[in-house]
């Protein structure tokens, strides 16, 4: 009956599923091919430290790109995510100089509470207000930098200011590994758990692959909609505090244009721009891409002012890779339907 | 039914007034806080730091129109003006680097038009990408020197202005540009099918429109006036570094939905968009009169993009029945509350540290 | 024992929106396990009555009652909760999802606190197997045919339990096939004591399906008959208030020259090998299920999806066809299918709407001339008789007959020698449906050559000169108006 209509999917079913793998098995083709490539100019690029070194410098970008790759499951999108991670480092910083005594673990929780703070603005003016995501961001992107200039008076804190406390919360190693990037390690557990056995996880990705239809099926759409970005909020307080503590400074130009690479590793990563599809490890992937081109081109002598461009025209080949498979998908399933 | 149309013109220009009144009541408190403001030279000099934006905002009026994004504006700004620099350090003349600064904009633009028209790729992503990878060149060639020491034919570009007038240059090439693409959007057909376009693209596909061509055009275009922009900086600047201009898209974005253009495409007027970039223009420079910072700047550009989008629907909303009041006032509520208690941190914590 | 009591009931239920009556003191009740049909025209209430039902809106007057309770759903959560499952012409499912996570979404089941996605898959599977469809539950919904996705729908409705599952025109996008085992899995329903809810206007469906059926007609409540008493001319007078014959004025008109000549026309993956001419003043029609590949001839045509092989001459030049520009430089016209995707832009005045093909021919160096353009689009507004307040009005405000007529009258404005007219009177109401056949016929006589397709066997009959049938992207009858019949259209529409 209708397993007649059917059979035609079988051998094209399994070849869309490969696509889908192959999306991230590219990441990780593409990974291996560029490492043997660079590692024969430069044997120092397969060391372990030098590993080590990658992962770290991805710690942060792919705790705060997991944030972003949930807004834009959800068709949204977070420009300000640089910002927020600007304004949480400053203020706990200014906090733990100003309290030196402070035990500074309890920085964490406050950034994350700050980034709360500031994340629910932007849920709320977004899913209570209506305001497009990409108009709404734009201008928390401008306030909160301009609060950050508004907190320090345009000065700025440094390592020798911080106590070294502080400092170590991100680069101490009390379990053999920096502490950064366990947390980065913790968050992508996290997200991962939630975005695959939590009901409000998987709601996440039914919001944004049909909108009309989770309303349909009663989810919440403006809690939902508030959840993500309270989340984007929160992750990138967390990111705020490790990035003073990584980088034993504050300033008023932080993460200054950060939300871009966390676009670009979501996109990379095979996110859907157009929202309802995106993995924890093809994010992860993207992020570590992302890291080691940056990584290769010091190694191989090239000036790092290419590193800009490289991103530019990684992000290009992704969506077009990307687009490519899928307008296959379309024609595939499109032929069956005509029948 | 000439009552009719009469009206919906009429609404049709509301934003566009609400605008002149912002604009008339800022232009009132700047007076009043400060005598240097009424005075023709200082203005005219301030509409300098406008010119690039303005030039860059007027095909981005277009892009939005049809739905989409150039948010590569800004690199392509420092591309080509970093080229024309490079080429100029290099030996060439100035004129002939930047024709070919030029040119390659066109290149630069093309690139958008068709990963956007042909290939179909989402307008954000590839500009993001692109936005990366032109400035990525700029910075590849011209590392971390600046090229100067521009001749004066070419900076009267930028610093220039009209014979016996303190008119600048920019200013009266701004204003030619602007009635140009302001005739040429609600005058012409090319404007119509853009508003075609921003509306429904399917529709404009299936009665014989040229969606492609016009698409890779806007883009070309917004390339251009990048470039054109970059060298008016340039000129202002009297040199250049790679990192020129950036950031400037936002701005441009900005001034641009708060003139009425709609981010979905399809509505918005070209008067509106310039209205826009005045009221921000005289926002900024009494902001300056009262000598707040940038970036403190800022903070009011943006909560005001914000509110113009979120007043409006907040007010109908509240006129709309009972239950859509109950919960807009409620998540009003709590957002002024999180954003006090906020506030009061923020405050507090500033306070203890000034007085350590 | 007492009687079956009606699983659903409506009962004196008016709706009005904005002063426009919707329905209007209607009646309407279902039992367990049977398939009641509602059968009524365009506008004549039905989707007012299913968004009542399934809580989309609220009645302004009236009661509904469920299982003898009264009922009031507050949304359409409520209505689901309460046991009302709906599906529609468009499967409306998460294309992202797999099909567990369709069927069961927003209800995974959990165990130890986490989602269990091995018994998700295994409750998916079985229902799947109830209903016959053996695919892999893991499958993407994006990769499911239309028909497909129909049944992952039904399978939700049968995981929340369904009492009542409406169906509204669920047929139209499926194959002959498709439909036959969509009602295998209707009457399994049926025999498990369901109450479904069928809309359609095919009426040899409701034949073939409905136990009883209720017609609606303007808002109103016309009568309730058992399928097995009814007559097909019996249906249509008490949907229309008038007889077949009444519904298509068409002319008898002198056939001219050939103007179209298609010759081995094909696109890869569509259809293949179609050759037809298309004369003066003639109305050929194009008949066939859905997915047959009409449409597909037709975009080939206007140069929205070109051919890849085979030739089109146009008054004996050949013409390579790639853009729709090019067709309608070339005099084709292509009024589509989807009229409010595809037709025209609804936020746009009605004139802008009319003249957008032509909009070039205003201008003078690229400055428009409006008032000649206003002019030109109040003509061929008012020629139409299209129903607005003004010609600057916003097409979306207009009914859909209205908006059909803007359409035409665009395509008209570009004068073109040949119009292809896809689904031209479909959800229209009956008055404009006969103006758009009367204009058809009009246009004919004055030497336009029309190829029209249409679903509807009557409407082919009625109009055409000519009829040319595909099945499965091929061209499988040609008759002349005279040797038609509905039967021999149908078997070459569906048998090889």
């Amino acid at each position: 009956m209708i397993a007649e209509t059917q059979t035609p999917a079988r051998p094209q079913r399994r070849l869309v599923q490969a696509f889908v793998k192959f999306r991230e098995i590219g990441i990780i083709v593409f990974i291996v091919v560029l490492a043997a490539l660079v590692s024969l100019r430069n044997p120092a690029f397969l060391t372990a430290a030098n590993f080590q070194d990658i992962v770290l410098n991805i710690s942060i970008l792919v705790i705060v790109a997991l944030a972003q790759t949930m807004v834009i499951i959800t068709r949204g999108i977070d420009l300000s995510v640089g910002s927020m991670i600007g304004l949480t480092a400053m203020m706990v910083a200014y906090l733990v100089v100003a309290f030196p005594g402070m035990p500074p673990i309890l920085a964490i929780p406050l950034g994350m509470l700050l980034g709360a703070a500031l994340g629910s603005l932007n849920g709320l003016i977004i899913a209570g207000g209506g305001v497009p995501p990409i108009i709404a961001t734009l201008g928390m992107l401008s306030i909160y930098r301009g609060l950050i200039f508004f907190y320090s008076q345009g000065k700025w804190i440094n390592a020798f200011e911080m106590p070294p406390s502080f400092r170590q919360l991100a680069k101490g190693a009390p379990l053999g590994v920096p502490n950064l990037i366990l947390f980065a390690i913790i968050v992508a557990l996290g997200v991962y758990y939630f975005l695959r056995y939590s009901r409000t996880g998987r709601d996440i990705y039914a919001v944004g692959s049909n909108p009309d239809a989770a309303r349909f099926a009663g989810i919440p759409m403006q809690r939902m909609i508030f959840r993500v970005y309270l989340i984007s909020g929160i992750l990138c307080g967390l990111a705020g505090v490790l990035w003073a503590s990584r980088f034993e400074a504050a300033q008023t130009n932080t993460a200054l244009g950060f939300e871009l690479q966390t676009v670009a590793a979501s996109v990379v990563g095979g996110v859907n721009i157009f929202g309802g599809s995106g993995s924890v490890l093809g994010v992860i992937l993207g992020a570590f891409l992302l890291g080691i081109i940056n990584n290769a081109l010091t190694l191989v002598q090239i000036s790092p002012f290419w590193q800009l461009a490289a991103q530019g025209l990684l992000i290009l080949l992704a969506v077009i890779v990307d687009s490519t498979i899928l307008r296959r998908l379309q024609r595939i399933t499109s032929r069956k339907s005509r029948t | 039914m000439i009552q009719i149309i009469r009206s919906r013109r009429a609404m049709f220009l509301r934003w566009e007034w609400l605008l002149v009144v912002l604009i008339v009541a800022v232009a009132l408190i700047n007076t009043r806080l400060s005598p240097f403001f009424l005075n023709s030279n200082n203005l005219l000099r301030t509409t300098s730091d406008f010119m690039e934006l303005g030039i860059m905002m007027l095909p981005m009026v277009f892009i939005i129109v049809t739905g989409n994004i150039d948010l590569s504006i800004a690199s392509t700004l420092g591309l080509s003006a970093s080229l024309m620099g490079w080429l100029f350090m290099g030996g060439w003349d100035i004129w002939l680097a930047a024709g070919i600064a030029l040119l390659v904009s066109v290149l630069a633009g093309l690139l958008n038009g068709v990963l956007i028209a042909r290939l179909k790729l989402p307008a954000l992503v590839v500009t993001l990408g692109t936005l990366s990878f032109y400035r990525g060149l700029a910075y590849a060639l011209l590392g971390d020197q600046a090229a100067r020491g521009y001749p004066d034919s070419f900076t009267f570009l930028g610093q220039g202005t009209l014979g016996t007038t303190r008119i600048p240059f920019a200013l009266l090439l701004f204003a030619v540009l602007a009635l140009i693409f302001g005739l040429v959007l609600h005058k012409t057909t090319f404007g119509r099918y853009l508003y075609a376009i921003g509306n429904n693209e399917p529709a404009c596909h299936y009665s014989g429109v040229p969606v492609e061509r016009i698409k890779i055009s806007i883009f070309v275009l917004s390339s251009m006036m990048a470039a054109l922009a970059g060298f008016i900086l340039a000129a202002r600047f009297g040199s250049t570094r790679p990192d020129i201009g950036t950031g400037l898209e936002l701005t441009v974005i900005t001034v641009t939905v708060l003139g009425g253009v709609s981010i979905f495409g399809g509505s918005g007027t070209l008067v509106g968009a310039i209205l826009a970039l005045l009221l921000v223009g005289i926002l900024r420079f009494g902001m300056g009169l009262v000598n707040l910072q940038g970036q403190v700047q800022d903070i009011v550009i943006g909560l005001l993009l914000i509110l113009s989008i979120l007043l409006p629907r907040i007010a109908g909303r509240l006129s709309a029945g009972v239950s859509w009041r109950k919960q807009t006032i409620l998540k009003t509520a709590l957002a002024v509350t999180v954003a006090l208690l906020f506030g009061l941190f923020f405050f507090w914590s500033r306070a203890l540290i000034l007085t350590q | 024992m007492s009687a079956p009591q009606p699983v659903l009931q409506v009962q004196h239920v008016s709706k009005s929106f904005g002063g426009v009556h919707a329905l209007r003191d209607v009646h309407f009740e279902i039992m367990p396990g049977e398939v009641h049909a509602i059968l009524g025209e365009n506008g004549a209430g039905k989707s007012t009555l299913i968004k009542i039902m399934t809580g989309v809106h609220q009645p302004d007057a009236g009661e509904l009652f469920l299982e003898g309770q009264p009922m009031r759903f507050a949304n359409t959560r409520a209505a689901q909760e309460h046991g009302i499952a709906a599906i529609y012409q468009e499967p409306s499912l998460f294309p992202d999802l797999d099909i567990a996570e369709n069927i069961l979404v927003g209800r995974q089941p959990i165990s130890r606190g986490a989602i269990d996605w091995k018994r998700m898959y295994q409750e998916a599977s079985a229902l799947l197997q109830r209903l016959g469809l053996a695919l892999d539950p893991r499958t993407k919904a994006r990769e499911l045919s239309v028909a497909q996705q129909q049944v992952v729908e039904i399978a939700r409705a049968l995981s929340i339990n369904a009492k009542v599952l409406i169906m509204d025109e669920p047929t139209s996008s499926l194959t002959q096939h498709e439909v036959a085992d969509l009602f295998a899995i209707v009457r399994q329903l049926r025999a498990a004591g369901t109450a479904i809810i069928f809309i359609s206007h095919r009426l040899d469906e409701l034949f073939a399906l409905a136990d009883r059926v209720t017609i609606l007609r303007d808002g109103s409540y016309v009568g309730t008959r058992v399928m097995t008493d009814v007559t097909t001319d019996g249906l249509i007078r008490m949907m229309v208030g008038r007889s077949l014959d009444e519904l298509f004025p068409k002319q008898a008109v002198p056939i001219g020259s050939v103007v179209l000549e298609v010759a081995g026309l094909g696109v890869e993956g569509s259809f293949a090998d179609v050759s037809f001419e298309l004369h003066r003043g003639e109305i050929l029609g194009m008949a066939g299920l859905i997915g047959a590949g009409r449409t597909d001839v037709a975009r080939a045509l206007f140069g929205i999806e070109p051919a890849t092989a085979g030739t089109i001459t146009l008054d004996g030049k050949v013409v390579a066809i790639k853009r729709p520009d090019t067709a309608m430089a070339l005099g084709i016209g292509y009024v589509p299918e989807d009229r409010k995707e595809h037709g025209l832009v609804l936020a746009m005045s009605i004139a802008d709407n009319i003249t957008l093909p032509i909009v070039a021919s205003f201008a003078k160096l690229g400055w428009l001339d409006t008032q000649r353009e206003l002019a030109a689009a109040t003509a061929s507004a008012t020629q139409l008789e299209v129903k607005m307040s003004h010609v600057e009005q916003q097409a979306g405000e207009l009914s859909g007959g209205n908006q059909q007529k803007v359409v035409l009258a665009k395509w008209l404005g570009a004068h073109p020698r040949v119009l292809i007219l896809d689904e031209p009177t479909r959800g229209i109401d009956v008055g404009t449906k006969a103006a758009v056949h009367a204009l058809m016929s009009s246009l004919a006589a004055q030497g336009m050559a029309i190829l029209m397709i249409s679903s509807e066997l009557p409407e082919i009959l009625g109009m055409s000169d000519r009829i040319l049938v595909m099945r499965e992207g091929r061209l499988t009858g040609h008759f002349s108006r005279a040797e038609a019949t509905q039967e021999k259209l149908m078997a070459a529409a569906t048998s090889a």
